[in-house]
């Protein structure tokens, strides 16, 4: 296995660029997939995430100029994404249908992009883009032999070749098996910490949490909530939040903790303590006091729900 | 040769459905062959090889295949998109791959007709046929390439223009013709190699001016249809 080694950008062209949508809309007659949805991406790797016919796709379509939004703008740094072909001088997309020119091999494949960029120097873009999605033992096989996890990475290669500033990936890790998912992942990281726009769409929660901690969650066609999804958790207060408490004195924290009108509820078994509380905030306030007063030590505190499962959930039954 | 033109000629000779632009040709000159070694009077072979097979269903047909195989397959199975993800103006995608299609169809068109036209006529009618089928080969792949933009079903439109429009109408409905581009080119033929086997029924000039606008009237139009090309709405 090779090591990612390879730097993704050229010195260069290390600038940042801003893809903004302001009030868009899509609709198909008389059904609406995408609702007024204005939001912002800027540097670093953002999940687009929703279930299945939520509007992500159609979203990145739109945002990647392959659709014009019935009403609303959608720009990349002021520039219109749609009838505007210049725009993929910074822009780059994955798209999740897996069509790929089967009858060329890796290698023929990126460089035709590259050439198609008209890069300076096609060849060396080529060899780093491959280098990057580590394809190089099989960049001379044609595509048509691929797994489908190959096939994948040779098109996020293509898509990386010109070193674009904004990557746009819809479903970039369906079909790869968890080395390939990691190698993935950590590209898009390495990506976004570089100062790269990044944003991929998933259904997938697992995906979204480790790789992006800011989310923009798609519900039904409109943006449901915005940003660092665990921020996003303690703003629904009307939601209780679940902790695993373990202390010195389970029972007595357990009474102590019952008086507080943040707590909404508590658990106690043999593992510890459940504790349910409406109010986050107040309740990490007035854990360290309880316990102080009552001479108790607490050795664990995990906030249990935080997953982008339970996020996901809530905002989706709201 | 461009990086669209190259990736076009692998995808169309990379498909299984290059293998149908072989068969009509084929017989185009088998039946000239025969027809030849046979003895039979070019006077009645030669209008039905020449114009009944090779420039009414021939050249048409291979058109086709090619026309809305270029553009049309690729937007069929998206890749297409890794094209339009370039900072190409859209004419330059359009002309190359119009170049590819009608380079190969008024080859794979051109030798069997030119085959064909010696040895009913003369070295003369053969270039003649070569030469307005090339013609006609540009102005058919321009029809089909903007079809692909302008319809999901490119073939089944193009083989409603082709057999219903040019095929049937034009024998009942002589004001068809006006809009055929297979009169066109036998108009052009016999006007290149004047011959008893041709039978032209518009003008040079008609024939002249049409088969321009044609061509460039369907290239702009899917210029222009390129450009706002959208991707299927799955909203997944």
């Amino acid at each position: 296995m090779t090591a990612i080694s390879a730097d993704p950008m050229p010195a260069t062209t290390r600038t940042t660029s801003t893809l903004n949508l302001a009030g868009v809309s899509r609709w198909y007659g008389n059904v609406v997939a995408v609702n007024d949805v204005s939001m912002e991406l800027g540097p670093g790797v953002t999940g687009l995430l929703g279930p299945n016919g939520a509007g992500k796709t159609t979203l990145l379509h739109m945002m990647a100029g392959f659709l014009a939004p019935s009403r609303g703008t959608v720009t990349l740094d002021g520039a219109p994404t749609w009838r505007n072909p210049e725009v993929y001088r910074r822009l780059g997309l994955v798209s999740e249908r897996e069509a790929v020119h089967t009858f060329l091999s890796a290698y023929e494949f990126v460089l035709a992009s590259a050439k198609m960029h008209r890069l300076p120097d096609p060849v060396e873009a080529t060899r780093r883009a491959i280098a990057l999605v580590e394809l190089e033992s099989a960049q001379s096989r044609r595509i048509g032999t691929y797994s489908k996890g190959m096939r994948q990475r040779a098109r996020v290669a293509a898509a990386l070749v010109h070193d674009p500033q904004v990557l746009l990936l819809d479903e970039p890790f369906n079909g790869m098996d968890p080395r390939q998912r990691l190698h993935m992942m950590q590209l898009l990281h390495r990506l976004g910490a570089a100062g790269r726009t990044i944003l991929f769409s998933s259904h997938i929660l697992e995906e979204v949490e480790q790789v992006s901690g800011t989310v923009q969650v798609m519900v039904a066609g409109r943006l449901a909530a915005s940003g660092d999804f665990r921020t996003i958790r303690r703003l629904m207060t009307n939601r209780p939040h679940v902790f695993a408490i373990r202390s010195t004195d389970d029972r007595a924290l357990a009474v102590a903790l019952m008086a507080e009108p943040s707590v909404s509820g508590v658990e106690l078994d043999r593992t510890g303590l459940t504790v349910r509380a409406g109010d986050y905030g107040a309740f990490t306030r007035v854990l360290p006091k309880v316990a102080l007063a009552g001479g108790i030590r607490v050795r664990q505190l995990v906030p249990e729900d935080e997953s982008l499962e339970s996020v996901f959930s809530y905002l989706v039954e709201a | 040769m461009s990086t669209v033109s190259w990736i076009t000629a692998r995808g169309l000779f990379g498909r299984r459905r290059f293998l149908l632009l072989l068969p009509l040709p084929a017989l185009l000159v088998l039946l000239a062959v025969l027809s030849r070694s046979l003895g039979v009077d070019p006077g009645e072979w030669g209008p039905a090889v020449l114009v009944g097979l090779g420039l009414a269903v021939v050249l048409p047909v291979i058109a086709l295949i090619v026309g809305t195989g270029v553009l049309g397959a690729e937007i069929d199975d998206g890749t297409v998109v890794h094209i339009l993800t370039k900072p190409l103006p859209r004419w330059q995608i359009i002309l190359p791959k119009l170049a590819v299609a009608a380079g190969v169809t008024a080859v794979t068109v051109s030798v069997p007709l030119y085959v064909a036209g010696v040895l009913a006529d003369s070295v003369r009618l053969g270039l003649a046929l070569a030469a307005a089928a090339s013609i006609g080969a540009l102005a058919y792949c321009a029809l089909f390439v903007a079809l692909s933009l302008v319809t999901r079903r490119p073939v089944l439109l193009g083989l409603v223009y082709v057999l219903i429009w040019e095929g049937l109408l034009g024998n009942f409905v002589s004001g068809t013709k006006v809009l055929s581009i297979q009169q066109y080119v036998i108009t052009l033929a016999d006007r290149f190699a004047p011959t008893e086997l041709l039978a032209a029924d518009v003008s040079v000039p008609v024939a002249t001016v049409m088969t321009a606008l044609i061509a460039v009237g369907f290239t702009v139009l899917a210029i222009d249809r390129l450009r706002s090309f959208s991707v299927a709405g799955e909203t997944s």
